[in-house]
């Protein structure tokens, strides 16, 4: 972590403590699907996104060496990166991904874990993430964990060691916003660590929707740099979250099925 | 000495350490990651670890992704 960043622990009000580390912003956001490496740095710093993911891949050999890379525009030094096992089916190759990411990054140990069951919905196979999450726990990764909006596994996934359990709001990419409010609700309540939603937000109102849930924070992709103005939504969305989470803690009204008046009845002169 | 890069066969001069390897592809100095047979080999022992005839090398990068 930079210099920089750690100054910033000193005042975080309400801070979002993943692993015993302060950081301000409770909006993380990815790396992928922009127009370029230069859109995707300023939609990133407009959002006020500290966290960012960033996928494993193979090196292009040969093709372009003056071509800039990820890391190069976006450095480990001004962003914590959360490598992720996007394309991973089995355990295997999600624990196989996570080694290689800590490699490149150093001994950097705080990942993304998903290990996708179905190609078309792109959901978690859980079983399979049980088994990669036994793995890298052990071998002293720090993970936060994709899963399914189902309070059990997110319990069970929070027991065995991870630093924070994401449940997705819809499938990955389909901008769908949370569709079952009910279980992240849930899946808040029984938690001991931080819960952020992952996957399927689509808007701005989505992500005011999970922090008014009680949420810790979000992941999100798509919902930026598929915008027709990824800067502009990436704007949208930091707002989003910091009015959901004000909301939350502010303490809304109760949900009435009648009217109650506004206005006091006294002194009405008709 | 053949092996496989990246999924791909490939000529390199036998012997060839993992540094040289590096070098021959040219990403000296570019941040990247090296499995030999689906085991990493750390970055700090690239010059001394010798590369096998019909190794299975990979060799990965970061980019963009959700």
């Amino acid at each position: 972590m930079s210099s920089q960043m750690q100054e910033k622990t000193m005042d975080i009000k309400d801070p979002l403590v993943i692993d015993g580390i302060e950081y301000s912003s409770r909006l993380l956001v990815g790396t992928g699907k922009y127009d370029s490496l230069q859109q995707a740095k300023q939609a990133i710093d407009t959002s006020g996104a500290e966290i960012i993911t960033m996928a494993v891949r193979r090196t292009n050999i040969g093709q372009n060496p003056e071509e800039p890379n990820l890391l190069e525009i976006l450095s480990p030094d001004d962003y914590t990166y959360l490598p992720n096992t996007a394309g991973c089916y089995s355990a295997d190759d999600a624990v196989r991904t996570c080694r290689l990411a800590r490699e490149l990054l150093d001994g950097h140990s705080l990942v993304k874990l998903e290990v996708l069951g179905d190609e078309k919905t792109l959901f978690p196979d859980v079983s399979e993430t049980y088994k990669a999450a036994e793995i890298l726990i052990k071998e002293g990764f720090k993970i936060m964990v994709y899963t399914n909006d189902d309070p059990i596994a997110a319990k069970r996934l929070e027991e065995m060691g991870c630093v924070a359990v994401m449940p997705l709001a819809a499938p990955i990419g389909s901008g769908l916003g949370i569709r079952n409010p009910f279980n992240i609700a849930t899946i808040v309540e029984n938690a001991k660590v931080p819960i952020l939603v992952d996957a399927g937000v689509g808007t701005a109102s989505d992500a005011a929707i999970a922090m008014e849930l009680g949420c810790d924070g979000l992941l999100m992709q798509t919902a930026i740099a598929g915008a027709k103005d990824p800067v502009l939504m990436a704007s949208a969305m930091r707002k989003a979250v910091e009015a959901g989470r004000e909301a939350y803690h502010a303490g809304r009204i109760p949900k009435k099925r009648y009217a109650t008046a506004s206005s006091p009845v006294d002194g009405l002169f008709f | 000495m053949n092996i496989l890069l990246n999924g791909e066969s490939r000529q390199i001069p036998d012997s060839s350490t993992a540094l040289q390897l590096v070098e021959i592809l040219g990403l000296t100095g570019k941040r990247m990651a090296m499995e030999i047979n689906a085991e990493i080999v750390p970055r700090s022992t690239f010059n001394e670890h010798i590369i096998q005839p019909g190794d299975n090398i990979e060799i990965v990068g970061a980019i963009g992704g959700g």
